[in-house]
């Protein structure tokens, strides 16, 4: 298609340039069409949504019903027989308009009840009801005359033949019924609960200690991995290898591994804890907020649960640092390490002075992409504690508002509010990170 | 030029205090080290009921650096002196714990003997490591640094070895376990060898017949498969835009793309959760096949882009003198140059699609179309024995453990390249 477009056109009505750049866009159509409908339009809908009274259960869309009842069974000719129509609105805050029903009407039936919205035209009916406000419901009964062609056409079963013809053939209907989610009713009351909630401060500052403790474990570690293999031996890539594979393993697998090694009843690490001493007795790693502890006689309370799920996100993300400090560790001069022998540097001089500075610049790049990542990260505390005990952070938030308490438009307030602060990060990260990382 | 200032060392020389304090921490260290793995492993594979002397463990080592710094020729300890004192040191604890160390209730030949001797001749042999090309005798400034130093790096090799595998060999063993005999004797992870292998994989049956998971290894790797192709065809036109073509806005483009690879997952939920459930696309392949891509495309258009950065310009123009279209360029010049770079990116898509949990959890009801991960999440939902479980998790986990075996260098090289999101 691009090439048909740039290649076809007659030269010498554009420019080069011009071409150049309209095939370009052509290139980036489809994925400019795929990013904006998956992720940018939804961003924004969030803002939308956030200010709507949407719960889970209003996706569904309102549907008016209309049932048919057979009230009067004629005997002869000019007897009349009389249908009930049962209209309902089946939801209770959605208004549906222009409500239309058409019903085929068996053969010889006049329409005599006065009923300025139904028309019978040939052998179809149809009914014009306008609009319904939420909960609408009424009975309406339309009482017809029998004709001669009528007998004819039922036969003897003239009770079947109006069970067919009325109860058993579901009249047509339309409407058009507000969407839910494009309608004009705006509200902030679900700003003012997700905002308002006791849990709000708290979950805010678990948000922050899980982001800035997990991306500071991860890449200590990766440091730590990355400074053990930065020396050439036997089995070095093989090394290198085994490290990433917590990074690579499906989360799901590795997070039920931790759960069910965590366990209190079964799980190893308690049994092993006791059986070394290092632990009185079990403990639930998972479902504890808080633990009291002692450290050289000083009492303190760790958040149990919290430094798990910390500790998870340190060795699942460890990998991804340790990748790229050794990538840069490999691209340090030797001359660097040679001239500070001359000078009598002791390794950890080494270490401070000369690897170090030449860290700063992936330092500070992992730290801000490993910190908004960590700040975005779901599944991780979703299948390890499932946001339990003090590890509720914004993200897992967003998902109980929105899913587990049905309330769409407060985890979409939710949302805005972890985007608002996202941006924010954002905004620091585009102004600080270094051309080209 | 330092070196050749000092005077040059005896043959034998008795190592000044300095010396042989860091020779004994340097033993203790080693030794603690080698013990603790040792009694860990006899409770962990062994079955055996362990506890470990530490203090006695850290005193024996400290004796055995000692010795190592006592006989040393230059700036090393001699293999031989190594050996012995490693040897002896085993056997004076064999001896004095009645061949019963780590107060083991009887006498165990592999636990008990074989493994106290190979603990401190690996102890011996570990301190002699972390000793070597050291002046003992006119100890530097810096030696304990040093020492400090090579203890660290032997005890973080042990850290990193054990906390990488142990949740993995965890995962194996427990998938092939009752869950009886794992609540029994929790501390105990060996595996029965003597039971037959039908009995053994007795979970993996289960979960891929009767829980349906050959249903859902098809359906992930279709699914998989599916946004490799589509996220590289789309990827491979935009990257060669934003590289090669000039146009308003580019480098707006390249800045966006990164950005877009920011954006966390949730906040996208619930509005597709929303805007699917009305069109239908919720619960089918059709939906992920969409979403998938999306998510992909800006990380492999990043790493496309940084890689064709690389490529000479220069033939694709001599392609275009020739007579070649762009597209045809790109089909015939570019793509067969970056076939590394495309294995790199295709694999790592997979990778992320395969792993992916959060959508598949999200937009999938039926379980016609659940993937690994849903199905997981599924299972755990029933009062499914740990072990289907854990089965299912290597299930999942095998494919892309493969895949990274044999295409490490492709998969690494992708990590590296894109920044790659987790």
């Amino acid at each position: 298609m691009a090439t048909r477009l740039a290649g076809n056109e007659p030269p010498r009505r554009k420019t080069l340039a011009a071409r150049e750049a309209r095939l370009a866009y052509w290139m980036l159509l489809p994925t400019f069409i795929i990013v904006f409908a998956i992720v940018l339009f939804p961003v924004l809908a969030n803002f939308w949504i956030s200010f709507k009274p949407v719960g889970l259960a209003d996706l569904r869309a309102p549907e008016p019903t209309v049932r048919e009842r057979v009230r009067e069974e004629p005997e002869a000719p000019g007897d009349p027989v009389t249908v009930r129509y049962q209209l309902l609105n089946r939801s209770q805050d959605i208004e549906v308009r222009n409500v239309v029903f058409t019903d085929a009407l068996p053969e010889g039936l006049t329409l005599t009840t006065d009923e300025p919205r139904c028309d019978v035209s040939g052998t179809e009916l149809r009914c014009d009801l306008g609009n319904w406000e939420g909960g609408y419901r009424e009975d309406l009964e339309l009482s017809f005359t029998t004709t001669n062609a009528f007998f004819s056409a039922a036969g003897d079963d003239v009770e079947g033949f109006l069970e067919a013809s009325f109860e058993d053939a579901e009249p047509e209907v339309t409407a058009q019924a507000a969407n839910i989610l494009t309608n004009l009713t705006f509200t902030l009351d679900n700003y003012r609960r997700f905002l308002g909630s006791p849990e709000f401060w708290p979950t805010l500052r678990t948000t922050l200690l899980y982001t800035v403790f997990g991306t500071l474990g991860s890449i200590l570690l990766g440091l730590f991995a990355a400074q053990l293999l930065n020396e050439k031996f036997r089995g070095q890539g093989f090394l290198r290898g085994l490290f990433l594979f917590p990074y690579v393993a499906p989360v799901i697998a590795v997070a039920f591994a931790w759960a069910f090694l965590l366990d209190p009843q079964s799980g190893s690490v308690n049994a092993l804890g006791v059986e070394f001493g290092l632990l009185q007795n079990s403990i639930s790693f998972l479902s504890e907020r808080t633990i009291q502890l002692s450290l050289f006689g000083l009492p303190f309370t760790l958040p149990l649960a919290l430094t798990v799920v910390i500790l998870f996100e340190a060795w699942r993300y460890f990998p991804f640092a340790f990748l790229f400090i050794l990538a840069r560790f490999q691209a340090i001069p030797q001359d660097m390490y040679e001239a500070a022998d001359v000078d009598g540097a002791s390794p950890l001089q080494k270490f401070w002075w000369v690897t170090l500075p030449q860290l700063v610049g992936i330092l500070s790049t992992l730290f801000l992409l490993r910190f908004i990542w960590t700040f975005n990260k779901f599944d991780d505390i979703f299948l390890l504690s499932g946001g339990a005990a003090g590890t509720k952070t914004l993200t897992i938030a967003v998902y109980d508002e929105a899913f587990a308490r049905a309330d769409l438009g407060a985890g979409a307030a939710a949302s805005v509010v972890l985007f608002v602060i996202l941006g924010v990060f954002m905004v620091l990260y585009f102004r600080f990170a270094p051309e080209g990382e | 030029m330092a070196q050749l200032a000092r005077p040059l060392v005896a043959e034998r020389s008795s190592p000044a205090l300095g010396g042989i304090v860091g020779a004994a921490v340097m033993g203790a260290l080693s030794s603690g080290l080698t013990c603790g793995v040792w009694s860990f492993l006899a409770v962990v594979i062994g079955d055996v009921s362990a506890a470990l002397p530490l203090g006695w463990a850290l005193f024996s080592g400290a004796g055995l650096g000692l010795g190592l710094a006592f006989f040393r020729r230059g700036k090393t300890s001699p293999w031989t002196i190594t050996l012995f004192l490693g040897l002896a040191v085993g056997v004076l604890w064999l001896l004095l714990t009645g061949l019963r160390p780590l107060s083991l209730g009887q006498v165990r030949p592999f636990w008990g003997v074989t493994a106290c001797l190979l603990s401190f001749l690996f102890a011996a042999q570990l301190t002699r490591y972390g000793l070597r090309d050291l002046d003992l005798s006119q100890p530097r400034r810096d030696l304990f640094e040093t020492l400090l130093l090579r203890a660290l790096r032997a005890a973080g090799f042990v850290f990193f070895l054990s906390v990488v595998i142990f949740p993995f060999y965890f995962m194996v063993v427990s998938s092939l376990k009752a869950r009886a005999a794992l609540l029994q004797n929790p501390t105990y992870l060996g595996i029965d060898l003597t039971r037959s292998l039908g009995d053994l994989l007795v979970g993996y049956r289960e979960v891929l017949v009767t829980f349906d998971f050959l249903r859902y290894i098809g359906n992930s790797t279709f699914v998989a498969l599916a946004t490799v192709v589509i996220t590289l065809v789309l990827a491979i036109l935009g990257a060669y835009a934003v590289t090669r073509l000039r146009f308003p806005g580019r480098t707006f483009m390249s800045r966006a793309i990164l950005l877009i690879y920011m954006f966390p997952a949730i906040i996208l939920v619930i509005p597709l959760y929303a805007i699917f459930t009305q069109l239908g696309l919720r619960d089918t392949l059709p939906g992920l096949l969409i979403v998938y891509p999306a998510t992909t495309i800006p990380v492999a258009l990043y790493m496309l882009r940084s890689y064709f950065q690389t490529l000479p310009a220069d033939l694709e123009e001599a392609g275009m003198i020739d007579g070649c279209s762009r597209l045809s360029v790109i089909w015939r010049i570019t793509l067969p140059l970056s076939l590394p770079a495309l294995a790199s990116v295709g694999l790592y898509i997979f990778m992320i699609a395969w792993n992916e949990f959060l959508f598949a959890f999200m937009f999938s009801d039926n379980p016609d179309i659940y993937t690994l991960s849903r199905g997981m999440v599924a299972l755990n939902s029933q009062e499914v024995p740990r072990q289907f479980l854990m089965a299912g998790a290597v299930i999942v986990t095998v494919p892309i453990m493969l895949i990274f075996f044999f295409f490490e260098k492709y998969l690494v090289g992708g990590l590296t390249a894109g920044g790659v999101k987790g």
